[in-house]
């Protein structure tokens, strides 16, 4: 038997801080924003991304010129030509020189962008000539480039192109024509360098001088700066590819951002009525779903119309978002179904907690980070559905620009000017890569049952 | 299964329903007139015209027409081409699209099948930086810039070897179809070399895999056997959108590449405004996308025995 005193009964000291949280607490988007910084493509994109909304938003304003602009002396210059140039007379018509003795074909005055002036004597046993124009020598096909000017008749031996004519080496070929216009193997060809030029009154409005410095014919001057160039109408492309980033982000960041809205709220509804409602509500999305997407945008398109000054962006948001929806609502029900199921909902509902503070507290929150990620995803989407709607010619209606019809308009003139065709190419490659590698990166941050196993 | 098909296929008839009633009341609000052209047209010829089109009729006889020939297969007349029957077009043009999109399956689920599982087998190793930067080159850019590219490319190699090594555009032999292939399941083939990539790493991690090491199996057979055939499962399922992916990614490369498909012809109808030529190959469009998703979906079922039993 042990007895005890009252000296073995003392009052243990409490211990305090035994079990104490050393580090502050994160929140939830305090830890999304490290494990985002922590990776490093995502970051790189995020920095696109800003970069990219900066060149929208903020662009028109530092490279204040008009995208409809056109400059007509230099049409689909490729970036960093030469911009200098002569100021030349009026155009005046011409009738070929009466100086007598041309026997090959030959330039008369000066080769400028502004006309060349062919003469030519007739050629042996031909009937009439055709003109052609080409970038290139004649090579073993024999291809002589595009034709310019058909005379069926020996009594016209000149000719003036004035078509689109660019400061660069060009050939031309004077081929004979047969009695019924077909073509014979005698030809001529002369190498000719274009210079460029541009008149008083085109120097004066495209504000290359003042009249007060009196700007002369013979005056040298550098044309307006174009730094990536001009289209094949002479506009000028960087600000015609901040104009076209309005309208692709608009449509690529704004029908996501819609639709998602839309899904949300129709998801949560669905989950959180339940029941037959739920049953309902789902079975119309999964008919959506099932639609076959891009056909139903050609339909709608169609259906829209296009009416006259309309850029027909407008119908195509509200087309993305007609069908883009079902995806998210689907999203954020199978969401409110699980948090409905969780302990945490079940203790705040037994502390007293009404619908309306679930909601707030616990539903949004909780499902934010999911709904952020698919945001995110369905940017890139909604890009390459206008671009590829912009391509085949149903989506923005010319001349508002957007990057897809900007590349369509590229593409035809690509072997030639592929300037035109890379830059909105690339600025569409580089926004979609910048979005999805973000996106990576966010659902890897937000979302631990979604992280990847990379 | 037998239930769950018969199923799917009531749903696939209500939607392809529903697109076809879709086409027709979007057509009937299109804008404009398709009898207006530029020639001049007497009252009498008018009536006439509109007697044979039945557009004298209310909409909901025009409506009730139009669903009696489509269950006949009658998809009517096109407009801009009044000696073709739309089904015609479609059975002179559909072959070549099958054909080209059957080859850029091929060449997708090959190519994303085998990237995916070297990029998991050298998982942080080069070929694995090499492939994933190639895949999400593909993922960014978009396919009219890759057809348009690699035919500047063509261009190029041709004129380089002196002969038409590979031809830039057109149609006929098995070197046409090679490269316009290839644009076209270019896009799947990255999605799926992702997707199988993820899946890999996670059957590489899983229990099975541990056990199969732990018994001694030989590392060949273990991929053989446990790895890939468990990893190319999720592979299958996007099949069904990977068709229609690939069969509205024909539409810009028949164009791009002058193939003449029905995509093509699609495109140039939408252009046109060809009316019954668009309702005709949306219609044959839709309820093709929504059968092949069917068919995969129940192929699925039969291949994993899991999927069965939801």
């Amino acid at each position: 038997m042990v007895n005890f005193t009252a000296a073995d009964f003392t009052a243990l000291t409490t211990q305090r801080e035994v079990q104490g949280i050393s580090r502050p607490a994160l929140s939830y988007w305090q830890d999304a924003w490290i494990r985002l910084k922590a990776n490093k493509r995502a970051l790189v994109s995020l920095y696109l991304v800003i970069g990219l909304l900066l060149f929208t938003i903020a662009g028109p304003w530092v490279w204040r010129v008009n995208p409809a602009a056109q400059d007509l002396d230099q049409i689909g210059q490729p970036p960093g030509t030469d911009r200098a140039g002569r100021i030349v007379d009026d155009i005046q018509p011409w009738f070929g020189d009466e100086a007598a003795g041309v026997t090959s074909v030959r330039v008369s005055g000066d080769a400028t962008t502004q006309a060349v002036r062919l003469q030519w004597s007739a050629l042996p046993g031909a009937n009439g000539h055709r003109v052609y124009r080409n970038m290139f020598a004649l090579g073993q096909e024999r291809a002589y480039g595009i034709p310019i000017a058909e005379i069926f008749d020996n009594s016209t031996l000149y000719f003036v192109d004035r078509l689109d004519l660019k400061p660069r080496h060009y050939y031309y070929f004077v081929v004979a024509l047969g009695p019924q216009g077909e073509l014979l193997d005698s030809f001529e060809s002369i190498e000719v360098d274009v210079q460029r030029v541009t008149t008083v009154d085109e120097a004066i409005e495209q504000g290359l001088g003042e009249v007060a410095d009196g700007l002369q014919v013979g005056d040298r001057v550098n044309m307006t700066w174009h730094p990536l160039g001009t289209d094949y109408l002479g506009r000028d492309m960087l600000a015609r590819l901040m104009a076209g980033a309005r309208v692709s982000l608009l449509i690529g960041i704004g029908a996501p951002f819609l639709f998602v809205l839309f899904g949300v709220i129709y998801g949560s509804m669905a989950g959180f009525v339940g029941g037959r409602t739920d049953q309902l509500m789902m079975r119309f999305a999964d008919f959506v779903i099932a639609l076959p997407f891009l056909l139903f945008m050609i339909l709608f398109k169609i259906a829209f119309g296009i009416g006259p000054g309309e850029s027909g962006v407008f119908p195509l948001l509200v087309a993305l978002v007609v069908l883009m929806w079902p995806a998210t609502a689907r999203l954020v029900r199978g969401q409110v179904l699980q948090i409905r199921e969780q302990a945490y909902i079940s203790a705040s509902q037994l502390l007293g907690a009404k619908t309306n503070y679930l909601i707030i507290r616990h539903m949004i929150p909780n499902t934010l980070g999911v709904v952020l990620v698919t945001v995110t995803f369905a940017i890139p989407s909604a890009i390459f559905t206008e671009a590829f709607l912009s391509f085949i010619g149903m989506g923005v209606a010319p001349p508002t620009p957007s990057w897809g019809s900007m590349s369509n308009e590229g593409i035809k003139t690509m072997l030639t000017t592929p300037h035109e065709l890379i830059f909105p190419a690339a600025l569409i490659s580089i926004t979609v890569l910048a979005f999805n590698l973000l996106g990576d990166g966010l659902r890897d941050a937000l979302d631990a049952r979604m992280r990847n196993t990379e | 299964m037998w239930l769950y098909t018969f199923k799917r296929m009531l749903q696939g008839v209500l939607t392809v329903w529903f697109i076809a009633s879709a086409t027709f009341f979007a057509m009937h609000n299109v804008p404009g007139d398709p009898l207006l052209n530029d020639r001049a047209m007497t009252p009498a010829v008018r009536a006439n015209l509109e007697a044979k089109y039945g557009l004298d009729q209310p909409l909901s006889t025009q409506y009730f027409i139009y669903l009696r020939n489509l269950a006949r297969g009658d998809l009517g007349i096109s407009f801009t081409q009044e000696n073709r029957e739309v089904n015609d077009i479609i059975r002179e043009h559909f072959p070549v699209s099958a054909i080209l999109g059957i080859l850029a399956i091929l060449f997708a689920a090959a190519g994303g099948i085998l990237w995916g599982a070297l990029t998991a087998i050298f998982r942080n190793r080069w070929p694995d930086y090499a492939i994933m930067f190639l895949v999400i080159l593909g993922i960014s850019v978009p396919s009219f810039v890759v057809a348009a590219l690699s035919q500047l490319a063509l261009v190029n190699i041709n004129a380089l070897a002196g002969t038409t090594v590979l031809p830039v555009a057109g149609w006929g032999t098995l070197l046409h179809m090679l490269v316009p292939a290839m644009v076209l399941g270019l896009g799947t083939m990255a999605y799926l070399t992702r997707l199988m990539r993820s899946s890999m790493l996670e059957i590489i991690s899983s229990d099975f895999v541990r056990t199969a090491k732990a018994k001694g199996l030989p590392p060949a057979r273990i991929f053989a056997k446990h790895q890939f055939r468990n990893a190319i499962l999720p592979v299958v399922t996007v099949l069904g959108p990977a068709i229609a992916a690939i069969t509205t990614g024909g539409f810009v490369v028949e164009l791009v590449f002058a193939i003449p498909g029905l995509g093509r012809f699609f495109v140039e109808a939408v252009q046109q405004l060809d009316y019954t030529v668009i309702m005709g190959t949306t219609v044959f469009y839709g309820a093709f996308l929504v059968f092949m998703v069917i068919v995969v979906d129940v192929l699925y079922g039969f291949i994993d025995p899991r999927v069965r039993l939801e």
